[in-house]
């Protein structure tokens, strides 16, 4: 089967349609045709780099560039993660944290699925390891963010509380173990939200392409299975990473609460 | 355990060196206008702030014991006490019917709901929980702020009581020159950042 080619005027045309809504929001004053155009048009240029750069790495396919561009997306990631926090660790601790947590879940997740499951050859074939890594990296960057948004922010609200434990002698682990709890399963409720509702209500993206371009519906839906596990095991673990170390920086060697560690947004 | 609770040149942002001594089931009173930093020095005293000098009671300094082991030892209550589990008896050591009546609770009070407690209720029950937990020292911020007349006498008089029977050294934050005068041995005031003795019967 071949693909059907997609010529820019046929993208142009599709466009149009955001111009007409653009349109409208700023006709009935709804205020977000500006932002929609921007963000618009943000993704054509985003999109396009990365189509380049894409084109340039499938060529090139040397295991060098390869990781190089795993280790920025892990970093662009990393940083994601760090932005969408209202209440962020101070010093580099929440990219810090919030990296680490990627790099060592869906990073190393990533690399285990293509040399034990998937087994390219060579392993680290780009059109293979690029888009894997990528689809791991954008749920399980979620997840993290949610998860550390949530610790921090409670953190912060139940400050008393956490002390009124600590006073009574409580360790800090105790002390905080509601809202650890609490932090973790907000991080991972999306990703089973996922699983669960996966072929029922949407056709996951990765699926949905691979049918476009041709391969059997049957091997997609594999391809899809395989990637909703390793994304729920990534956020999981990467979720328990994150909230852990998070944890445990909120607190010193006298197991004080150190809410001086987190940044208060509305200064 | 009759120990008594040593504060060795101890420093926070609004105090300077203090030294003091409470002996085992001795009431040291402290007083100062709010903000002057008698809440701090508490919290200093538990390990819950970061503070220069040691803390020791008996011959244990806070700094050889893990911070959770020291603070259920030097037990802190402060004025306004925080619930987090649903009843009052979660957050409890084991039940004391004899603690419960002389605070005027029945037993059943460890099934309460906390949602269910006023703030006087609240108050009393605090220091119940920080006694029910076997403590070494209590450090008490304004214990009976909020009780009415003859509700702060009762508690005030059970205080004293088991201060004395288990020998606790105390720490006792108050405004009120005549409860200072009654449970006290005896009473600092802060001026500044230092601490004055204030004679007995001066005040």
């Amino acid at each position: 089967m071949e693909l059907i080619e997609l010529e820019y005027w046929q993208l142009a045309l599709a466009s149009t349609l955001v111009l007409i809504l653009a349109g409208c929001s700023w006709w009935i004053r709804l205020g977000f045709g500006r932002s929609l155009v921007i963000a618009a048009v943000r993704t054509t240029v985003q999109l396009s780099l990365i189509g380049l750069i894409l084109e340039a790495l499938f060529s090139v396919g040397a295991l060098g560039w390869i990781a190089l561009m795993g280790v920025v997306m892990v970093i662009l990631a990393g940083r994601e993660v760090m932005m969408r926090q209202r209440r962020r660790l101070r010093g580099g601790w929440a990219f810090g944290i919030g990296t680490s947590a990627m790099f060592v879940s869906a990073f190393t997740i990533a690399v285990m699925t293509l040399l034990i499951v998937i087994r390219p050859d060579p392993w680290y074939q780009p059109q293979y390891a690029i888009p894997l890594l990528g689809m791991m990296l954008g749920n399980t960057m979620n997840g993290i963010a949610l998860s550390l948004d949530r610790l921090t922010d409670t953190v912060w609200r139940q400050r008393e509380d956490i002390e009124g434990r600590l006073m009574l002698g409580q360790r800090w682990q105790e002390a905080i173990s509601d809202i650890r709890r609490e932090a973790m399963r907000s991080g991972m409720i999306p990703t089973i939200n996922m699983m669960a509702a996966a072929g029922l209500v949407s056709l996951p993206g990765m699926m949905t392409g691979q049918i476009l371009a041709g391969s059997p519906p049957a091997l997609a839906v594999k391809y899809q299975i395989l990637l909703m596990f390793t994304i729920a095991a990534g956020t999981g673990f990467g979720t328990m990473l994150a909230v852990t170390a998070g944890s445990y920086r909120l607190f010193d060697q006298r197991q004080r609460l150190r809410t001086d560690r987190i940044t208060d947004p509305t200064h | 355990m009759n120990q008594t609770l040593t504060l060795d040149r101890v420093a926070t942002d609004e105090l300077d060196a203090i030294n003091l001594t409470v002996a085992s089931g001795h009431i040291v009173c402290l007083s100062g206008f709010s903000g002057s930093g008698k809440s701090r020095l508490l919290r200093a005293v538990a390990d819950l702030d970061p503070h220069d000098g040691e803390v020791r009671l008996g011959n244990t300094p806070a700094h050889s014991l893990m911070a959770d082991a020291w603070r259920r030892r030097v037990m802190l209550v402060p004025a306004e006490s925080r619930w987090w589990h649903d009843t009052v008896g979660e957050h409890c050591g084991a039940l004391r019917e004899s603690d419960l009546t002389a605070l005027g609770f029945e037993a059943s009070v460890h099934q309460w709901p906390v949602s269910r407690l006023s703030s006087g209720e609240k108050q009393r029950l605090a220091l119940y929980r920080a006694l029910s937990l076997d403590p070494g020292a209590l450090l008490l911020d304004e214990p009976t702020a909020n009780l009415d007349e003859a509700t702060r006498e009762r508690v005030e008089q059970w205080l004293v009581r088991r201060i004395h029977d288990e020998g606790l050294p105390t720490l006792w934050v108050a405004h009120d020159p005549n409860q200072i005068a009654r449970v006290g041995d005896s009473h600092y005031h802060i001026n500044g950042r230092q601490l004055e003795e204030v004679p007995h019967g001066a005040d």
